[in-house]
């Protein structure tokens, strides 16, 4: 079984052989991450286990991003808990509000995420970091604390899927529209229990911060992990940044090694959009005639400077739709703050957009940018279940930035490719 | 014992709105469990009924206040087609017991089951019918029988 998946978890069970899907082995993890929501109760839990477990602070990370700047009292006193547990543990690795930003854009500019790494974050985006050739996935809180506590977590090996995407995408098609496509093609099921691996010409020509993008939604298709063979362009990301040493682990190559191998054609692939309320309900934005209220450009899965760039070309002396509200939200304050020396913010500004600094909040229906009823919003987001975004009858509909863009000026759903 | 049904695809931010998640506290959580899709389940949910569902419930988000908030809330079980692996091993970890069968088409709500989890086998009272399950490996099984991860842990010092 020597697909990336297996090969990072059995060298990281130390059992110096690979592991078969459907094995459970025990695996020493490089890092735990946990956030405002899903922190305190992992350290809640670790108090629990009692006073004989030393934590293992060098592992463990902690990101302040989901209701910041806090959105209620509640939420201010939460983040204070976790304030006071990072404190209280002496954790180095502690970002804070302005310091920081979106949890998974902090762990890969960090240098936290590496290719080989096994990390594991009490947050089910942490399989962005497979665009980086790590083995990453999301946990609940309570794992969080019992790798706080040993350092370790239990595994079962998973059967990999390999998605292959040849050919040269479209203007205005970015990595966002593959994962879509692909979600919308094996449903938000597909990948139950599975890793999957990305490879194809397609993917070897796309940007690090499109590549993230995928990696970032494979568990919107229930996948456990979204892994791309790294190459230079993560290697040269790496340089002067990376925590430590790593080694890039790869496949063997074998197409019998996956459960399954399932092959695109990227010219075929369009700008796309997931309507309400399932990520697998896609569509060509070019089919929809939507009117919207909000146009979303930002979150862990497009708030990346490239992202921002695609949006800005488009929005450049342009002026954002008197019948919508376009909100801009950098992952993080790095790249809040090329944004500003690239002059983005300004041609966000003078479009009527407004922009602030990095929070998951609006994402997930938190605060900075909710629904009312009947409110529909364009987004590069990553989920459109009910209610994700504020009122229970408000509609999220999931896209890559430009579509966004050309959206916020149209105030409908658009499709760029005519812009 | 009342029997819940749901659809497929019941995501965490139906089971527990972001809303609410400024608390881990499991009775708090109850409070607000599908408190957008449907209001009632909170106000009127008993110690001891049980969900029934489709494919992939707990999708989406790894908030634990998921499972955390049914498990405050009483639930006794959740059986479902398929899980989540998150929300799976969220709910394992905190011992609220999970059941994978295709039930979802022969259990309504207003049915009288019994469940014996080790022997894999749901009763069905009103309709005088049995229906087998996989049982859920032993390791999950202790993990449960302790309380969850943390019991578990506990007890193996």
């Amino acid at each position: 079984m020597p697909t990336i998946a297996a090969k990072i978890l059995s060298e990281k069970a130390g059992i110096g052989r690979a592991a078969n899907a459907g094995e459970i082995v025990e695996c020493e993890v490089d890092y735990v991450m946990v956030n405002d929501i899903t922190g305190v109760p992992a350290f809640e839990v670790f108090q629990e286990l009692g006073n004989a477990n030393e934590m293992r602070t060098e592992k463990v990370v902690v990101i302040q991003d989901h209701y910041v700047p806090n959105k209620d009292v509640e939420s201010a006193e939460q983040a204070r808990a976790l304030r006071s547990y990072a404190r209280r543990y002496q954790i180095e690795d502690y970002y804070e509000i302005g310091r920081g930003g979106i949890c998974h854009q902090v762990m890969i500019e960090e240098g936290f995420v590496a290719p080989g790494r096994l990390i594991i974050g009490a947050d089910s985006h942490t399989c962005s970091y497979g665009a980086l050739g790590a083995f990453s996935t999301g946990v609940g809180s309570t794992e969080a604390a019992a790798a706080m506590a040993t350092g370790r977590l239990w595994f079962k090996v998973p059967e990999t899927q390999k998605f292959v995407i040849n050919g040269e995408l479209r203007r205005y098609v970015m990595g966002k529209d593959i994962i879509l496509h692909i979600i919308g093609e094996i449903g938000v099921s597909g990948s139950l229990y599975k890793a999957q691996e990305f490879y194809g010409t397609a993917i070897e020509n796309l940007s690090l911060s499109d590549r993230i993008t995928i990696s970032n939604m494979a568990v919107e298709a229930g996948a456990k992990a979204g892994i791309i063979p790294p190459d230079e362009k993560v290697f040269d990301f790496l340089r002067g940044r990376v925590r430590g040493e790593y080694r890039a682990v790869y496949a063997d190559g074998n197409e019998e090694d996956y459960e399954e191998v399932v092959e695109y054609d990227a010219a075929a692939i369009v700008p796309t959009v997931a309507k309400p309320f399932s990520p697998d309900n896609t569509v060509p934005a070019s089919e929809l005639d939507v009117l919207i209220d909000q146009a979303y450009l930002g979150s862990c899965t497009n708030g990346r400077i490239e992202d921002l760039r695609v949006a800005a070309e488009l929005l450049k002396g342009r002026k954002v739709n008197p019948a919508v509200r376009m909100i801009v939200v950098p992952a993080s304050e790095k790249v809040f703050q090329q944004a500003i020396e690239e002059g983005l913010i300004t041609i966000f500004l003078e479009a009527g957009a407004f922009v602030c600094g990095p929070t998951c909040g609006a994402c997930l229906g938190g605060h900075m940018g909710v629904l009312a009823q009947g409110e529909r919003c364009i987004s590069t987001t990553n989920r459109n279940f009910i209610g994700r975004m504020g009122h229970k009858d408000s509609e999220v509909y999931l896209a890559n930035p430009a579509v966004v863009a050309a959206s916020a000026l149209n105030g409908r759903i658009t499709d760029p490719t005519g812009f | 014992m009342r029997i819940w049904k749901f659809g497929d695809n019941v995501d965490t931010d139906q089971i527990i709105p972001a809303d609410y998640l400024t608390t881990g506290d499991a009775k708090k959580l109850a409070a607000h469990a599908f408190a957008k899709v449907r209001p009632e389940f909170a106000k009127e949910v008993k110690q001891g009924d049980i969900i029934v569902a489709g494919e992939n419930f707990g999708c989406g988000s790894s908030r634990e206040h998921a499972p955390r908030a049914l498990l405050g809330a009483g639930v006794r079980c959740v059986i479902a087609k398929s899980f989540a692996r998150i929300f799976f091993r969220n709910s394992i970890n905190i011992g609220l017991p999970l059941i994978e069968a295709d039930v979802s088409d022969r259990i309504e709500e207003g049915d009288e089951i019994e469940i014996r989890f080790e022997d894999g086998v749901i009763t069905n009272h009103t309709k005088r019918a049995e229906y087998q399950f996989t049982p859920l490996p032993e390791f999950m099984q202790r993990l449960l029988q302790s309380g969850g991860l943390i019991n578990y842990i506990k007890r193996m010092k």
